[in-house]
């Protein structure tokens, strides 16, 4: 197990050094120029040289990566001020330090992933197994005929649906606002149901079928029907066997679907307007802001990556097969 | 062999001892699943009987119900697309209306099956000292303890070296051999009065399937369990069956002693089983002869004898018998077959064509 783990996560290392050369040496193939895009209107050739120079942009790039890398570990003097260790710049278009800003910003969107993820798993997957359970009766019926419809709406549609019956008609929920963890946590959950519940549901209706076809499969395993003979009940098969091996299977798609998740994260705060990375993300395109779109970049696929290594210990766990080889 | 460890007696069933009858008594049963196309008739009124101590081969090609049938006593049949008639006696208690609470208290505890393969039979997520201890903590409310000390026992009983280490390995950590082993120490971890072992050796080479069948019928003389072999294989029947029953097309058609069925075979069906045996003191350029065609559908089984399409002997038979009247089997004798053909020209035939391809009943 601790062979893997460290086999992992140096290939995690490997993969992010990647993903922040790919992302920074692209940016220099984008023809606008971040210099003149923070110039403004009245700009003079000098203005231009001096604002590269302030910005570290007339260094050759591998010099600028270099020194970017090295300021995340180690924080690094800029010509703007002292940057401390998780040092990712100042930003090209309002000159704050972008750590401060990612770190005023990711909690909005952690929470909704996180909240999201809790809430589609125990849904999709309870009601897969329910499903399964029922299989061919009416609870499987109608539960297969919601998760077709909830499998193909879209998030910026349900979102403002969402809004308009529970909070704004019925008042039962929050409309959905950023979360304060440190100060208001029953409030921050309170903000977040809502919007959790949205992204949920395109997530939960894929579940809840993976889930019962898998167990469906399972259920006609030759090991349920020898744990059978044995004499076992059919719910501790149902419980024990079948949905340890659907487990396996279940965990493998929510490691794929991690980066949808954060995806749709992203999509559903833009929808309930919460401020977390996604109108960032965005703006730090736009604008040609190396280093938000760095620190954006790198955070979100940091967190992908911790998240697949998790998810691969967990399927080892779940199944000695693997957990020797 | 293994050095067999003696345990005490088993707890006494309910019910125990059975008033009168055959331990195990079928009678007239029909397995029918309902499907896209049709209605399988899977089991087509099949009786027979078991007593305790004794083993009875049920032999037959693949789809002739041999498994059906005993999934059936076992009530292992999904009840939304099967239907069950007929009636299954163990020991004195209805099987075929019994409640679901009922069936599980019995099975791994009164009756236990040995399926074929053990790699797919035993969950590959727990450790084999799991699987085996299960049904004895449910059966007989042993302590996690307790029963995993009788796992150890049993991993002992049935062969597997130092069971102390290995009933913490998890079934893909063993061999073959080991893993059906394995399995039986799991049927028998409740010292069940029926075992059923469904092609328990098909998946295991010779050498191991030899001391496989050594091992039940060793467990079998220490305990008294009444054992159903279902297998195609006419070897293993010859080495554990004390009878043999003949299926074919989810009937019997021909039942006795192993004696009577491997040396003085009464069906057609059962000369084609016999005679497609290869032979290791045949010529090695001697063709092998099979039963020709393949096993009807039982969606739609033949009219009259469900093997006259393939009886190389059908036209013997006036009046065109075979395809119109089904033939019987006697209800309650120990020796029986369903065939048209009359006595005496059966014996010809099989002293005439059959004895001399078996290489002159050398059995």
């Amino acid at each position: 197990m601790l062979r893997f783990l460290v086999r992992r996560v140096l290939g995690a290392l490997v993969i992010l050094l990647l993903i922040s050369a790919i992302t920074y040496f692209l940016f220099f193939f984008l023809p606008s120029d971040p210099a003149l895009l923070s110039c403004g209107k009245n700009c003079s050739p000098q203005n231009v040289a001096l604002i590269r120079k302030n910005l570290g942009l007339d260094l050759p790039i591998w010099t600028q990566y270099w020194h970017f890398m090295v300021g995340i570990f180690a924080g690094r003097d800029m010509p703007i001020g002292h940057c401390p260790a998780p040092c990712f710049g100042y930003s090209f278009a309002d000159q704050q330090l972008v750590w401060d800003t990612i770190a005023d910003r990711y909690p909005t969107t952690l929470s909704l992933a996180i909240g999201g993820a809790t809430v589609f798993l125990c849904v999709g997957v309870g009601l897969g197994l329910v499903s399964a359970w029922q299989q061919g009766r009416a609870f499987d019926r109608i539960a297969s005929g919601v998760s077709l419809v909830g499998n193909s709406v879209q998030i910026y549609f349900l979102g403002p649906i969402a809004i308009g019956l529970f909070a704004s008609s019925w008042h039962v929920l929050d409309r959905g606002h950023d979360p304060d963890w440190s100060h208001d946590p029953w409030g921050s959950v309170q903000g977040l149901i809502l919007p959790c519940m949205v992204l949920s549901v395109i997530f939960w209706s894929n579940y809840s079928r993976q889930t019962r076809s898998l167990m469906v499969e399972q259920m006609s395993e030759d090991h349920i029907r020898a744990a059978r003979a044995k004499g076992m009940s059919s719910r501790y098969v149902f419980l024990r066997y079948a949905l340890r091996g659907a487990a396996a299977s279940i965990i493998t798609i929510f490691g794929i679907d991690l980066s949808a998740v954060l995806g749709g994260a992203i999509i559903t705060e833009v929808t309930f307007g919460l401020h977390g990375l996604g109108l960032l993300s965005v703006q730090a395109v736009l604008r040609s802001d190396l280093p938000l779109e760095m620190a954006v970049m790198l955070i979100g696929a940091t967190i992908i990556v911790v998240c697949n290594i998790v998810v691969d210990a967990a399927y080892a766990l779940i199944d000695p097969r693997i957990r020797l080889s | 062999m293994s050095i067999l460890t003696k345990t005490e007696a088993g707890p006494p069933g309910p019910g125990d001892p059975a008033p009168s009858g055959p331990f195990l008594s079928v009678r007239d049963l029909y397995v029918q699943f309902a499907t896209e196309d049709g209605v399988v008739k899977a089991v087509d009124g099949l009786s027979f009987d078991l007593e305790r101590g004794r083993t009875l081969g049920i032999v037959g090609e693949s789809g002739s119900g041999k498994s059906v049938t005993n999934l059936a006593v076992l009530g292992l049949h999904n009840p939304r697309n099967t239907t069950i008639r007929g009636e299954i006696v163990l020991d004195g208690q209805e099987l075929t209306g019994a409640s679901e609470r009922t069936l599980e208290r019995l099975r791994g505890r009164k009756m236990a099956m040995i399926f074929q393969d053990s790699l797919t039979a035993l969950s590959p997520y727990y450790t084999v000292g799991r699987q085996i201890a299960e049904p004895y903590m449910k059966h007989m409310g042993a302590s996690r303890k307790a029963a995993r000390e009788r796992a150890i026992e049993m991993l002992a009983r049935v062969g597997i070296p130092q069971p102390r280490l290995r009933v913490d390995d998890f079934p893909h950590q063993f061999s073959g051999g080991m893993r059906q082993r394995a399995m039986i120490a799991m049927a028998l971890v409740c010292d069940p009065a029926l075992v059923i072992a469904d092609e328990p050796t098909t998946a295991l080479d010779v050498t191991v399937q030899a001391q496989i069948l050594d091992l039940l019928k060793d467990l079998q003389r220490e305990t008294g369990t009444a054992i159903v072999i279902i297998t195609h294989d006419l070897g293993v029947v010859a080495n554990t069956a004390d009878d043999v029953m003949v299926m074919y097309a989810g009937r019997c058609v021909e039942r006795g002693t192993v004696r009577e069925i491997l040396k003085s075979p009464e069906h057609p069906y059962s000369w084609g089983l016999l005679a497609s045996i290869p032979r290791l003191s045949a010529p090695v350029d001697l063709p092998l002869s099979p039963i020709p065609g393949a096993p009807p559908s039982l969606l739609n089984p033949p009219s009259g004898c469900p093997f006259h399409p393939r009886c190389a002997f059908a036209e013997e038979v006036g009046g065109g018998r075979c395809a119109t009247v089904r033939p019987g089997i006697p209800e309650d004798e120990r020796r029986g077959f369903a065939c048209h053909l009359g006595r005496e020209r059966k014996r010809e035939i099989f002293t005439g064509q059959i004895q001399p391809r078996l290489g002159g009943g050398a059995r």
